[in-house]
């Protein structure tokens, strides 16, 4: 009850860098395509929001089969986005994506800074956009992505780049293959993004041994699943020590627990990507599990443990 | 863990009973074939396209334990067919001949060391049959299904095959489990997994 006798309603809702979510699982960009498979097989309803799948400025064909291999605890991919481009994004996926329900964030891909930039301002103006989602981080392409990601003067220019092409909130996702994390969100934040989405996939491999040679088309793929959430905990911890800005969590998600761990590591929301192959419904069940939680805590918010773990902030 | 792909071996919707013919070829299928009757196993599907109905005088050519989803393929119809049943020897005929015991289709049993059927690979047995076949639909290994499709382009028969590939969202979300295709990459789990063999660009 609040002080004025009124009943406080309990709710999942968070505001991610001005992205106001009914809840705070987010499907990540990659796992989910353009979100029309999932549509069909579960709704959308149990989501707050969803990245798309990384658009690039002309189509992508991605790299040769095989593209994914189950790993202990997780899988490697290599799909290397894939991806229609910028105008068939706009053309044929959009559209059916306007008032789904769930905000809508659009990830981005390029091999050089103009081509990022190209990309936002395709996407300026466009209705139904609700974020963008820079992806400086993605281990599988050679030219470009992960190249932004583990250098903080790179990172500063692309995230500039973009930042002048866009007046939507612009989250920038990092890659945990680097040295120092905090180094590279500051960059980010420095630049003008708005929050940091993290992390993307760990750079990896696995050797078919009756082949005698790599099992990916493409050699090396990105880790994802349960076996990397200790490293993304971590990073995410160290992230929300080193930036104002609010931090989109994600790596290895599997239960309302793990949420949990995210945000009271830090995160303001978390993102979902090889769990929902293991279950379609995983949404659902985090939201049920996170109400539960709250119920049993006395939390109206999930703000009331954002971070909670790390003690008040240093700044 | 990732779920695994299966083709359908059998279906009864009279029964409810659904049969799925799993070869043991690492953990996930170790896993599944150790299950108990009353394990509760998730299953989603059917998921992607099918083969299309034979015609008269096809031949359904299966390598190995890519005799499943033709068993289910020979049910749909009681059109004269024939079946290539082909291993590279006998202890890998996992199914048994009751399964196939199906109006309409003939048996010719195959191994390529000779020790049960005639002696040879899949490609050898359907090049001694190829001249004047209705359309051929294969399953098996993709080198197999190379040959194949290669036997099939010089004859000048309509030829469609089930592919497998590793999977993850088996609902083409993820463009884990492409095929290289005439059209560009194309998914397993959702485009196909069967395709026409002229379409498909196999290595």
């Amino acid at each position: 009850m609040s002080e004025q006798g009124q009943p406080l309603e309990v709710s999942l809702a968070v505001d991610l860098c001005g992205i106001k979510l009914d809840n705070p699982i987010l499907a990540a960009s990659g796992p989910f395509g353009y979100g029309h498979e999932y549509r069909e097989l579960t709704g959308f309803k149990d989501l707050g929001g969803i990245i798309v799948k990384g658009v690039s400025l002309e189509p992508w064909e991605g790299n040769p089969p095989p593209r994914v291999a189950e790993t202990a605890s997780g899988m490697l991919n290599a799909v290397g986005l894939q991806n229609p481009g910028l105008k068939s994004f706009l053309e044929d996926h959009l559209p059916s994506l306007r008032g789904a329900g769930p905000r809508l964030l659009v990830n981005l891909v390029g091999c050089t800074v103009e081509e990022y930039a190209g990309v936002a301002a395709g996407l300026e103006g466009a209705e139904g956009i609700d974020g963008l989602e820079l992806n400086i981080s993605c281990p599988n392409v050679k030219a470009g992505g992960i190249a932004f990601g583990t250098d903080p003067q790179a990172t500063g220019r692309v995230v500039s780049a973009v930042r002048q092409e866009t007046k939507l909130p612009l989250l920038v996702k990092l890659s945990p293959n680097v040295t120092d994390i905090g180094a590279i969100a500051r960059a980010a934040e420095e630049a003008g993004a708005d929050g940091i989405s993290l992390i993307n996939t760990i750079s990896g491999m696995i050797i078919d041994t009756a082949q005698k040679k790599p099992l990916l088309g493409n050699a090396f793929g990105g880790l994802s699943g349960p076996a990397i959430m200790p490293v993304a905990l971590k990073m995410v911890w160290q992230v929300a020590e080193a930036v104002k800005i609010p931090v989109l969590g994600m790596g290895g998600i599997v239960s309302a627990g793990d949420t949990l761990q995210f945000i009271m590591a830090g995160a303001r929301a978390v993102a979902l990507g090889t769990g929902l192959f293991y279950e379609p419904d995983l949404p659902s069940q985090l939201k049920a599990g996170l109400l539960e939680y709250m119920d049993k805590e006395g939390l109206r918010t999930l703000s009331e443990i954002e971070g909670v773990a790390r003690g008040p902030k240093k700044f | 863990m990732l779920p695994r792909p299966f083709s359908i071996y059998k279906a009864d919707p009279l029964t409810g009973e659904l049969v799925l013919l799993i070869e043991i070829k690492g953990r996930g299928t170790a896993l599944l074939a150790g299950s108990s009757p009353a394990d509760k196993i998730e299953l989603l599907g059917p998921l992607g396209s099918g083969f299309p109905t034979p015609p008269a005088g096809s031949l359904l050519v299966a390598g190995g334990a890519g005799i499943a989803p033709l068993v289910f393929l020979a049910s749909s119809t009681e059109v004269p067919q024939t079946l290539l049943y082909c291993a590279r020897t006998a202890g890998l005929f996992a199914c048994p001949r009751r399964d196939l015991d199906m109006p309409g289709l003939s048996i010719v049993e195959a191994t390529d060391d000779g020790s049960r059927g005639e002696k040879g690979t899949a490609a050898a047995v359907l090049s001694r049959r190829i001249e004047g076949a209705g359309a051929v639909f294969a399953c098996g290994p993709r080198p197999m299904l190379a040959a194949v499709k290669e036997i099939c382009r010089q004859a000048g028969v309509k030829a469609w095959l089930s592919l497998e590939e590793r999977m993850a969202c088996g609902i083409g979300a993820c463009v884990g489990c492409v095929v290289a295709t005439t059209g560009g990459y194309k998914r397993v789990c959702r485009d196909g997994p069967v395709f026409p063999a002229e379409e498909v660009i196999l290595k």
